[in-house]
């Protein structure tokens, strides 16, 4: 039986009291790339934290590249590429190579030492992304957009089964997002890395992704994003109007 | 004063050997802390410190043994920043004020229940290098040990819950250890520091020469080589100068280490706009 990757099962989870997931469940196999939309405090953010081991579910299960979270220990089949850095210092002292150097430390035991073939790992990804020449500038001075295909490199740097992605294009002008988009595509194409990606831009998403969770706390919808937008019931839950904004462009 | 006349002194060897351990201690965990926006973590340690000493000093404890009996109380009081911070629910700033308050007050009622303050506790509070014995030097030199293998052994996961804690989070590093391994590592440093500067003056030490490398340094590697250049560098200039003018070491090393600071800022002003 292939491995799913990922399975979550009756999940629920909350902050002091209130309830941000209840009861969601879905399975996503292997390869698909899968777009979370969802309104602000649906939950979706606090699904990735918690496939990311970030966050304890208050219920329910879930299982990440065919093993149970609890015992999950490959998180170099992982990539996580956040939003932006959590408090990022435009002065901090790293070089791009650095910074996606730090990618292949999930992969290490004690005392995490770099060998020639993380350099390699490296070298390869930069190639791949197209940002070898500027391995040695310091990642304050790239622009955002740069700034975030050096993040998305340190994600990729282990080729990861996995890809989770959590709003990585919202500081993006409207251009560089569809390239970033468009990156992300070929990689789910050619590495066959799955993909999970929170994203506010329902117009865009579905042009590239090849399944739909739509979260608002409970699942609302998750399947192919051709039975979304062939099916009526979601035509009476966004209106024609919502429908067509989401799948004009799949 | 010629250099061979000051080097010739047993007291200036021993300083200038123990200030130079102590000042690379001191920079390569303020790269780290600055950037954590812990650089307060070395005031808050100091002040435990003061209190610790001036329990010492009631007992009468020799400075040797003295620096000894410190180290297990502020390497709790570390501990004790970073759990206050987990479990009250409170930012660390307010953790750490909280922790060197409590230092502050307990110094000052044993200092007042030792009869007042005296010599002694004055050159902690203000550092005296020069005095350095050679069994404190030796303190000293194990003590480098111990915090340069602790860097060396978790450096690339320090700089890389430095750079991002959530991101160092999900790729399966521990970053409550890697926390902890930071503030006992700083606590050892305070420890020692307090000689060469003192412990009003120790966050200087800890911040200046971090911040000055931050100013030029391209990389993180070359940050914290940079900044344990420029602690040396300072430290020794600090030490001599202080010696052939009569001026108090501690205050001398904090001032040049300024001085250094401003130099880099208009270095990278240069770099910047040629």
């Amino acid at each position: 039986m292939t491995e799913k990757a990922l399975t979550v099962q009756n999940l629920c989870a909350g902050y002091h009291g209130t309830e941000v997931l209840q009861d969601v469940s879905f399975t996503v196999n292997p390869g698909d790339y899968v777009g979370i939309c969802g309104p602000n405090g649906s939950g979706k953010s606090t699904m990735i934290k918690i496939i990311l081991g970030l966050l304890a579910p208050t219920a329910g299960a879930i299982s990440v590249l065919g093993k149970p979270l609890g015992g999950f220990h490959d998180w170099q089949r992982i990539g996580y590429l956040p939003q932006g850095l959590q408090f990022f210092n435009p002065h901090f002292p790293a070089t791009v190579d650095e910074v996606i150097r730090l990618g292949r430390l999930s992969a290490k035991q004690f005392p995490r030492r770099f060998t020639k073939d993380d350099a390699r790992a490296v070298e390869r990804t930069m190639e791949w992304m197209g940002i070898s020449h500027i391995r040695g500038k310091m990642i304050g001075e790239l622009s955002g957009g740069l700034r975030q295909r050096v993040l998305l490199a340190r994600a990729l740097v282990n080729d990861p089964a996995l890809l989770v992605m959590d709003e990585p294009t919202t500081a993006l002008d409207p251009e560089t997002r569809e390239s970033f988009y468009k990156l992300i595509f070929e990689m789910n194409r050619e590495k066959k890395a799955t993909v999970l990606l929170v994203t506010h831009d329902t117009a865009t998403i579905g042009k590239y992704a090849s399944h739909l969770l739509y979260l608002d706390k409970k699942v609302i919808f998750y399947g192919s994003f051709d039975d979304f937008c062939n099916s009526t019931e979601m035509t009476g839950f966004f209106g024609e109007h919502g429908q067509h904004l989401v799948c004009h462009r799949h | 004063m010629d250099l061979n006349e000051m080097l010739s002194y047993g007291f200036m060897q021993r300083a200038l050997i123990g200030g130079s351990l102590i000042a690379i201690l001191c920079s390569v965990l303020g790269v780290f802390l600055v950037l954590r926006r812990l650089s307060l973590i070395g005031d808050g340690l100091a002040h435990v410190t003061f209190g610790s000493v001036a329990l010492t000093l009631l007992f009468r404890l020799q400075s040797v043994y003295m620096t000894l009996a410190v180290i297990p109380v502020v390497l709790a009081s570390a501990l004790g920043i970073l759990k206050l911070a987990q479990k009250a629910r409170i930012y660390g700033d307010a953790a750490i004020g909280m922790v060197s308050a409590i230092g502050i007050a307990t110094g000052v009622l044993l200092a007042s229940v030792a009869g007042g303050f005296n010599v002694d506790l004055f050159s902690y509070l203000f550092g005296n290098i020069l005095s350095i014995s050679s069994s404190e030097l030796a303190i000293a030199a194990v003590l480098f040990v111990i915090v340069i293998a602790g860097v060396v052994m978790f450096y690339n996961e320090l700089f890389a819950s430095t750079f991002d804690e959530e991101l160092a989070k999900s790729s399966g590093l521990d970053t409550d250890r890697i926390n902890a391994v930071l503030v006992l590592l700083t606590a050892l440093t305070v420890v020692l520091a307090m000689k060469v500067v003192g412990i009003m003056l120790i966050s200087a030490l800890l911040i200046l020469p971090a911040v000055s490398a931050l100013q030029i340094a391209k990389g993180f590697k070359a940050a914290i080589i940079s900044a344990a250049a420029i602690g040396v560098g300072t430290v020794i200039c600090g030490i001599s100068v202080s010696f052939v003018l009569n001026l108090p070491t501690g205050a001398t090393i904090v001032i040049i280490n300024f001085v250094v600071f401003l130099l880099a800022l208009a270095l990278r002003s240069l770099l910047r706009h040629p």
